[in-house]
């Protein structure tokens, strides 16, 4: 990577993080490794039909069989109102995941829990689950989005009439919401273009694949106190969550962070957490609910499968001059896929004038949709991307040049609503064109692909205490789950901001009692707004700390400055006073005030949108439709890369979970909409040896709005592979499939049908 | 559920025909314990055998090769005589599982499964292997061709099992070669395998072949016409296209989720031309 020149001493370095340690050598604490006394376990029942009325429920003999300690149903949970509530940024609907963690009046997916025991061994659990007696009558299903839309499709809620349709329709559909964004006049932009390309695409849902399934161990004291052990991308998510599920108080549910083994937007929900509460209650035990990755698979959230049209026109020199698009996105059984970010995201790479974009909201029997990476992003930026390719290589311009030429940059008004501030897509661009990659020669049934992607990036509320201990170390307290190495991030930003060791800051990310309301680790959002309240505190402390050596020194605090980890006088006016370092003000703090320390809770605003641009060269066995890839390179604007080494990682592990996407990846339901490949063995994410080092280039662009200038990272790069690798099997077949996975039986058909 | 561990052919054989088909072998392990986690089965007594001596080690036996019937996948690819003379059996063993399960599983493990896509199989059979088997009526020898009967069932009777593998001696200018698709490159199931085993004279024409294909019918389908187009043939392109033309017509899959009937019968034939390719590769070398 392009190492910046010097202008900070922590940040930008790559320090080795705090928790390494503890997770290399297996000590570190996932969401399944507590175990406390008396514990029970706790399994669920999970529906076999992907859509059943429940008819009744007998669980007379789990309960009669010895060792068990409670059974739950949907009848020992309070009854949720079907209406939107704010839920920190996001908006939920608590009946739906009432329903979707405990199955009530219909299933409306295979895997679905519908009951659940505890016991005081894992296997008796299993044989009093297997006693538990569910009458259904099994109705008819629908699983493809396009034929959950049809007028005959089996309808999953009753009482769903399409949102943002005028005026309401009369009659209940699978089609939850419609959504809309335009700018300019599309039609009048095809009008002016010398050639149009209009495509249809499909791609399938996918799961995150996170390799630490869901694991929890809830203790409920008979006063009715709760503490959660879990592993999650928000422990106050959790706790609200269980507490509007519940109707327990928060502040009487106390939720710790588990380390977390992945999670890449799949664990902003609950699943288990609120089953083990209700089972530790009944049972008066901690109770410990773990999945198997079978019940992952089953029971837990995928993203979006979909299908759309895309069409986009340009002038023969390679102005976009109109561009519209219509997406349909699988919700899976409860409304809320992620259309309304694919619809903003779909075209905001580019500076148009004339754009149209129209959304659906489709249920069908599956796995309720979870955020995944940069939800609905990917999706629709394929299409978009693969568009783009197809009209660089009919009008003969290079793929790179067609994007720059059109280009999102400083000031372009995005259709979905804002106008983009300092932005770095055309550096993204300009990185990808220098590459070596890019210019080296291709041999035979090789094809090179390239792509963009754009992610908003979010803010929203973080907290952080710095305390500055006895001995001159500091504690620094945070609320947000470290998935990518957050807290090595914030103890660099401290260092940084405190002029002190990075060695000296011990990070921590305490539970819910102990620090303020934390927004989910996503949205690309911690190390910006997270590290921005980091940044707050410090500066607090230092406020502190100079307001210490100003009463030392008998002198106004305007007259101390803080530098390099010292209290200074401001000037020789001031007076003659050695400086005093942050550990002797420590030392003497008893005799200043006493504790020393620096607090921010804050909903940061300002997040910078960030960009990427891929390449990807690939070799297609024309005998097999085989993809290898060979080689593969990813250019980012960070804004700011904290450590640079995170910042990698974290891009190299998108580009790979697109990879997956783009190539192998899908479920496989039978005829009765049941899942066939809940494992990963059938489900098919890229193994090491599948993939060439993905070389990620980190291109900083400072978003002004932060102090380090941070952007965020985590999701932009799994928004650029699935087209990236889908042109570059164009370029290597001459075949254009428009659909995902780019399985070997598709690939050898497609080139089959050119012949 | 009883684990039991005997010293002795006799006692292994004993405690399999007590138990009379509730009864599980443990060599590797590899698919027995992923399919009692699964609870695919639950027998009532595990008899692992690889106590037991004449299941042990590599031998040169006669110009060929006794190969025991706990010996790993990773203790074959270390051994190098082994490797030379039957590259194309070491490279179907080897490509069962990951790194670590080659650690443990077992090549007769993997016939004695009986899934249609073993990927240690194919080139066995065509190798022209032969096992020894041991139960309560003494000992017998057959081909392992005989073992599979169809999806997750052999032709074991109640107490017996296999303690060796016979591959047999070779004569000059021979060699074979196997290969399997899979979506990914490791770590998944073959939806198409193909061994083909040859012999050449000195001017390099085929004297001999057997080609056999997995994963493309309920057993290991042998493709008698494929090794016709071979014999007599320098494996030039037109006797490569014929065993493609004659692996393809022999092939009958299914549609499932692991591949489409179109698929697998055009790979079978992809696969068994460039195994022969292979395997005559490195006999005229």
């Amino acid at each position: 990577m392009n190492e910046q020149p010097k202008q900070f001493k922590w940040v930008g370095t790559r320090a080795i993080r705090p928790d390494g340690v503890d997770k290399v050598t297996g000590r570190a604490m996932y969401g399944a490794d507590l175990s406390l006394p008396g514990m029970v376990e706790g399994k669920v029942v999970r529906s076999p039909h992907a859509h059943a009325r429940i008819i009744s429920i007998d669980t007379s003999k789990a309960e009669a069989l010895n060792g068990v300690t409670a059974v739950i149903t949907a009848a020992d949970m309070p009854v949720a109102d079907s209406k939107p509530v704010a839920s920190g940024e996001a908006m939920i609907n608590f009946k739906d995941l009432a329903n979707n963690v405990l199955a009530r009046e219909k299933a409306l997916y295979e895997g679905q829990a519908v009951a659940a025991v505890a016991a005081k061994t894992a296997d008796i659990a299993e044989q009093a689950a297997a006693l538990i007696v569910v009458n259904y009558e099994v109705l008819p299903h629908v699983i493809d989005v396009m034929e959950a839309i049809k007028e005959d499709a089996p309808v999953l809620h009753d009482d769903m009439f399409t949102g943002g349709v005028k005026p309401k329709p009369e009659k209940a559909s699978n089609v939850a919401n419609r959504v809309e964004f335009a700018l300019g006049d599309a039609d009048a932009g095809f009008a002016a273009a010398d050639l149009v390309i209009e495509r249809q695409f499909t791609t399938e849902p996918v799961h995150q694949g996170y390799i630490e399934p869901h694991a929890v161990v809830a203790d409920m004291n008979p006063d009715g106190k709760v503490d959660v052990f879990c592993s999650s991308q928000g422990h106050f998510m959790v706790r609200a969550f269980c507490s509007q599920l519940l109707h327990i108080e928060m502040s009487k549910i106390k939720v710790t962070a588990a380390e977390i083994g992945g999670g890449f937007g799949g664990k902003t929900t609950v699943y288990l957490e609120p089953l083990a509460i209700m089972l530790s209650r009944k049972s008066g035990r901690p109770v410990r609910m773990t999945m198997s990755r079978e019940e992952v698979f089953r029971g837990s959230g995928a993203t979006s499968g979909a299908a759309m049209t895309i069409k986009m026109g340009a002038t023969k020199d390679g102005k976009i001059t109109g561009a519209y698009a219509e997406l349909y996105l699988q919700a899976g059984a409860f409304p809320g896929s992620p259309v309304g970010p694919a619809a903003m995201t779909a075209f905001a790479p580019y500076d148009l004038a004339n754009v149209k974009v129209v959304g659906f909201d489709v249920v069908s029997n599956r796995q309720k949709v979870v955020a995944y990476r940069a939800p609905g992003a990917p999706i629709s930026e394929y299409g978009v991307e693969s568009v783009v390719d197809e009209l660089a290589s009919e009008l003969g311009i290079d793929p790179i040049e067609i994007r720059s030429m059109n280009g999102a940059k400083e000031g372009t008004q995005a259709a979905y609503g804002v106008k983009f501030g300092t932005i770095g897509f055309q550096e993204t661009l300009d990185a990808a064109k220098a590459t070596e990659h890019f210019k080296t020669p291709l041999g035979p049934n090789q094809g090179r692909g390239v792509a963009s992607g754009f992610w908003f990036n979010i803010g929203g509320e973080s907290c952080a205490g710095i305390r500055i201990n006895e001995d001159g170390s500091i504690s620094l307290t945070e609320g947000s789950p470290d998935i990518g190495g957050s807290r090595a991030s914030m103890a660099l930003m401290a260092a940084e901001t405190l002029g002190v060791d990075y060695n000296k800051i011990k990070p921590s990310v305490v539970d819910t009692d102990a620090t303020g309301y934390h927004f989910v680790t996503g949205g690309s959002r911690v190390t910006f707004a997270t590290g921005m309240a980091v940044v707050e505190a410090s500066k607090a402390a230092i406020d502190e700390l100079r307001a210490r050596a100003a009463q030392i020194w008998d002198v106004d605090v305007e007259g101390v400055v803080w530098e390099d980890g010292h209290a200074k006088p401001a000037s020789t006016n001031v007076g003659d006073f050695e400086p005093m370092s942050l550990a002797e003000l420590a030392k003497v703090a008893n005799k200043t005030g006493g504790p020393i320390s620096g607090h921010a809770d804050i909903n940061a605003k300002g997040a910078g949108p960030a960009f990427g641009t891929h390449i990807c060269d690939v070799e297609v066995d024309p005998d097999t439709g085989h993809v290898t890839v060979l080689r593969y390179t990813a250019v980012q604007d960070a804004g700011r890369a904290i450590h640079p080494g995170y910042v990698e990682g974290q891009i190299q592990g998108g580009a790979v979970q697109g990879i997956g996407w783009a190539l192998n990846e899908e479920y496989i339901y039978d005829e009765n909409g049941c899942l066939e490949n809940a494992g990963f063995l059938d489900y098919r994410v890229p193994v090491a040896s599948d993939l060439p080092m993905i070389d990620a280039i980190i291109v900083e662009v400072p978003n002004p709005t932060h102090p380090f200038g941070v952007r965020g990272v985590g999701e932009v790069p799994i928004i650029p592979p699935l087209a990236a690798v889908s042109n570059a099997v164009a370029a290597a077949t001459g075949v254009r499939f428009n659909r995902l996975p780019l399985s070997p039986p598709t690939i050898l058909a497609g080139i089959a049908a050119k012949k | 559920m009883r684990y039991e561990a005997p010293g002795s052919v006799d006692e292994a054989v004993k405690l399999l025909a007590d138990a009379n088909g509730a009864a599980r072998i443990l060599a590797g392990g590899t698919d027995l314990l992923v399919q009692l986690r699964a609870g695919m089965i639950s027998p009532e007594v595990v008899v692992d055998i690889k106590n037991i001596a004449e299941t042990e080690g590599i031998t040169a036996d006669g110009g060929g090769f006794c190969i025991g019937s706990t010996v790993s996948g990773a203790a074959m690819g270390e051994h190098a005589d082994l490797c030379a003379a039957w590259p194309g059996v070491v490279e179907g063993v080897e490509l069962i599982g990951s790194t670590q399960v080659q650690g443990r599983a077992t090549m007769v493990g993997n016939l004695c499964n009986a899934s249609p896509a073993a990927d240690g199989v194919p080139a066995l059979i065509a190798a022209g292997a032969t096992c020894t088997i041991v139960g309560p009526k003494g000992q017998r020898e057959v081909p392992v061709a005989d073992i599979p009967t169809g999806p997750g069932k052999n032709s074991l009777a109640n107490g017996e099992f296999v303690i060796n593998v016979k591959l047999p001696a070779r004569p000059a200018n021979a060699s074979d070669a196997y290969l399997r698709m899979i979506p990914r490159t490791e770590m998944d199931i073959a939806i198409v395998g193909a061994g083909v085993n040859l012999v050449l004279d000195g001017s390099g024409t085929c004297t001999e072949a057997c080609v056999v294909l997995g994963a493309v019918g309920p057993k290991t389908i042998t493709v008698a016409d494929a090794a016709a187009a071979l014999v007599g043939s320098k494996v030039d392109d037109a006797a490569l296209a014929a065993v493609a033309a004659a692996a393809s017509a022999a092939a009958t899959p299914i549609d499932d989720k692991r591949g489409t009937v179109a698929y697998r019968t055009k790979v079978a034939g992809v696969l068994a031309s460039r195994a022969a390719t292979i395997a005559a590769e490195r006999a005229r070398s």
